[in-house]
């Protein structure tokens, strides 16, 4: 399902198998547990890389899942059920006391793209993968805590338009274009993967200290804060 | 420490001296007598700041040695760091930054506190250096940056990769608006902007109004954090 491997100074989360990697709930907690692991094991220079196998980074919520309740208010509940679960996964991540990089090895839809944009650098591949907020033509209103995401993370008018209303899959070139992703520079998931090693190793090299870095990145966010119910705990200074 | 020189319509504020221009109780005070001067003079609304530098520097931020020396001073530093950036937001005039020296952390402040960004691109970066010495950001050196930054990745840049910018890489993400071969070309081309914008002939009262308008958020956080370490508010922007 999900793995955790340390390498050197980078915690390397993976998303493991050949399928659609959807979130549900025991994928959610799965997640969760890894991230709740690499922050008790964080120091200094530590740094985060989330990937995954196959075609898809991840395709969002267990739809399926929801569906198999047998009733439409059962499948409201288990969809209820994993966008409440799935909120302390997002909180973990804009928490995290390391610099935190999304090497999209694939396609990343709904909260599967929430979940890749809820890192602090995002690259993804040039030739395969799209991203695509699936909501508008599932019908599916977006949580209130992704619609903060959007804000806090995509700048313009016509890029959140075009993510979230336009129903668009999204290509790496245009992802750039629109300051969605930061690159889009690689033909294959292995050269995205060591993108993202190399950059991951010259953020580890600043030594930075992990809580110092978590508080400047929630100070950033603070609508996004407000939403996952975390405290930019800005100490004495002035 | 700093000088103010009027040539025309244009006030000249110079960080005088070969050092860092490090933003200690004496030169902020300076400082705000300074733009306390220019508000009081007669022709102030029709007419520009250009704030620069002497030397390597255009402000390395807080005097952080004394600060360690005396903590009571940091806290003072910051009120008066932000009384003056108060003040600047309130100014009636546009304000330009010529920036032909290091600006760090709250050195960047003050050059993101004016309207316009002028660098020489031979030399010299904008760094928000906080990160790299284990310093959280104030909410209100946040708000500016949310004001000034317009892209996350830019604004993510800047306070989580600690990038140190160049006037070419400012100019990309917008935070420059023009980039000059050389600290004397960067002076020139700011006071060339500044007698252009005279032209116009704005109404100072007016423009500072609006500016105050569109940088509500960091005044208001700027009074957030007044209110926050219980400290006398600056009133010298009420005209």
């Amino acid at each position: 399902m999900c793995t955790l491997e340390k390498r050197g100074d980078l915690f390397l989360l993976t998303l493991t198998g050949d399928d659609e990697h959807r979130f549900h709930p025991d994928t959610i907690s799965s997640v969760l547990s890894l991230l709740e692991q690499a922050k008790s094991q964080s120091t200094r220079g530590s740094v985060l890389i989330t990937t995954a196998h196959g075609k898809f980074f991840s395709n969002g919520f267990d739809l399926a899942w929801a569906q198999a309740a047998g009733s439409q208010t059962g499948a409201v509940n288990r969809m209820h059920q994993m966008v409440e679960s799935f909120k302390p996964v997002i909180a973990a991540l804009i928490d995290l006391p390391m610099p935190t990089i999304a090497a999209l090895n694939g396609h990343a839809a709904a909260s599967g793209l929430m979940f890749a944009l809820s890192h602090d650098y995002v690259f993804m591949r040039n030739d395969r993968g799209v991203l695509y907020m699936s909501e508008v033509d599932l019908g599916l209103p977006l949580p209130d805590y992704f619609a903060a995401m959007f804000a806090a993370k995509i700048g313009t008018s016509i890029a959140k338009r075009e993510l979230l209303l336009s129903g668009k899959k999204i290509k790496g070139e245009e992802a750039v274009a629109l300051g969605i992703v930061d690159s889009a520079a690689h033909d294959s998931v292995e050269g995205v993967v060591e993108a993202t090693v190399s950059l991951g190793e010259s953020l580890a090299a600043k030594k930075w200290n992990g809580e110092v870095y978590a508080s400047i990145r929630k100070s950033l966010y603070p609508g996004l804060c407000t939403m996952l119910s975390l405290t930019a705990k800005i100490a004495a200074s002035p | 420490m700093c000088t103010l020189e009027k040539r025309g319509r244009l006030f000249l504020l110079k960080l005088t001296g070969d050092g860092e221009h490090r933003l200690n109780p004496t030169l902020l005070d300076n400082l705000r007598s300074a733009i306390t001067q220019i508000r009081s003079d007669p022709s102030s609304s029709q007419s520009v700041l250009i704030t620069t530098s002497d030397g390597k520097f255009f402000s390395n931020g807080y005097d952080l040695a004394l600060a360690a020396s005396d903590p009571p001073l940091r806290a003072l530093m910051a009120a008066k760091l932000r009384s003056l950036v108060a003040d600047l937001i309130s100014l009636p005039m546009p304000t330009i930054a010529a920036v032909t020296g290091h600006a760090s952390a709250a050195g960047f402040l003050l050059a993101m506190s004016h309207d316009y960004i002028l660098m020489r691109r031979d030399r010299g970066f904008l760094y928000m250096s906080e990160l790299d010495i284990e310093l959280v950001l104030p909410a209100w050196f946040v708000a500016m940056i949310r004001m000034k930054v317009a892209s996350p990745a830019a604004r993510r840049d800047v306070a989580l990769t600690a990038e140190k910018i160049t006037a070419d890489r400012g100019l990309e993400m917008g935070i420059v608006d023009s980039r000059h071969g050389s600290a004397a070309e960067t002076v020139e081309a700011a006071v060339k902007l500044g007698e252009e914008i005279v032209r116009r002939g704005a109404d100072g009262h007016v423009y500072g109004r609006m500016r105050e308008t569109l940088l509500r958020e960091v005044l208001h956080a700027i009074g957030s954090n007044e209110s926050a370490s219980n400290g006398v508010r600056n009133s010298g922007s009420k005209l």
